[in-house]
């Protein structure tokens, strides 16, 4: 035994050689969380916009990849798996050219006025009561 | 119907056994996206198999014109990867890795 560990530290945040922080094969792990669950919709949605947009060609898995390496560890704890994806294939379609910011931010504003709720949404920008 | 035995290649013996191909993993740690597994760089295993050429993913990955290249199979020992900290050093692990991160250990 020897009274050095260095292959269990946990390397820095950011660095610009070296280990990154995303490589952990061979760090300690900890206890491998077992939890089933469900995905909700916009889980979906985000990963069939995945699956669209790069089989038209726009980025691969490495773009996709690429970008979740580089939004660095914080992002892992503060954001779901799906929310990190849709902000990678967001990064990846605004690289290749498929929209532009100012394009994006339009239709951000466009979704948001029809309502927080997919039940407001389905109103076709009414204010949400039901027709039935 | 029984399952047949595994064989040999067809007019392979032992003897025409090749030598295996021993590789070193480059040590190299660019910042970018890498696929080659840190805990492997600069170790020494076999190469197990030939697989590809696909698409260099280092390349793929910032949406530039990617090279085909030779992804190979390596064979690595657990006591080549963790040294005395091996809990089975004889236990194997193979990692694809592309051809442009090994270097035949002739060449050393």
């Amino acid at each position: 035994m020897t009274d050095t560990n260095d292959k269990t530290d946990t390397p820095p945040a950011t660095q610009t050689d070296g280990r990154r922080w995303h490589d952990m094969g061979g760090l300690e792990g900890g206890p491998i969380v077992a939890d089933d669950h469900d995905f909700a919709l916009w889980e979906k949605r985000v990963d069939a916009l995945q699956v669209i947009t790069s089989t038209k060609g726009y980025f691969t898995v490495d773009g996709l990849r690429r970008c979740l390496e580089d939004m660095g560890p914080e992002a892992f704890e503060t954001m779901s798996y799906y929310e990190r994806w849709v902000v990678s294939v967001n990064q990846n379609l605004l690289e290749s050219g498929v929209y532009s910011n100012t394009e994006l931010g339009a239709k951000m504003a466009e979704v948001a006025a029809r309502g927080l709720t997919y039940g407001d949404c389905a109103q076709d920008g009414d204010s949400g009561h039901d027709h039935d | 119907m029984a399952i047949a035995p595994k064989t040999a290649i067809a007019g392979m013996t032992m003897t025409d056994k090749p030598q295996p191909e021993m590789v070193r993993v480059s040590t190299m740690m660019p910042p970018g996206h890498i696929r080659t597994p840190a805990y492997l760089r600069g170790k020494i295993g076999e190469i197990e198999r030939t697989l590809g050429p696909f698409h260099n993913p280092e390349q793929l990955a910032y949406g530039v014109p990617a090279d085909k290249l030779p992804l190979h199979r390596v064979r690595f020992t657990m006591s080549e990867v963790w040294g005395a900290d091996a809990e089975n050093p004889d236990d194997l692990i193979e990692a694809e890795i592309f051809a442009h991160w090994l270097t035949p250990l002739e060449a050393h």
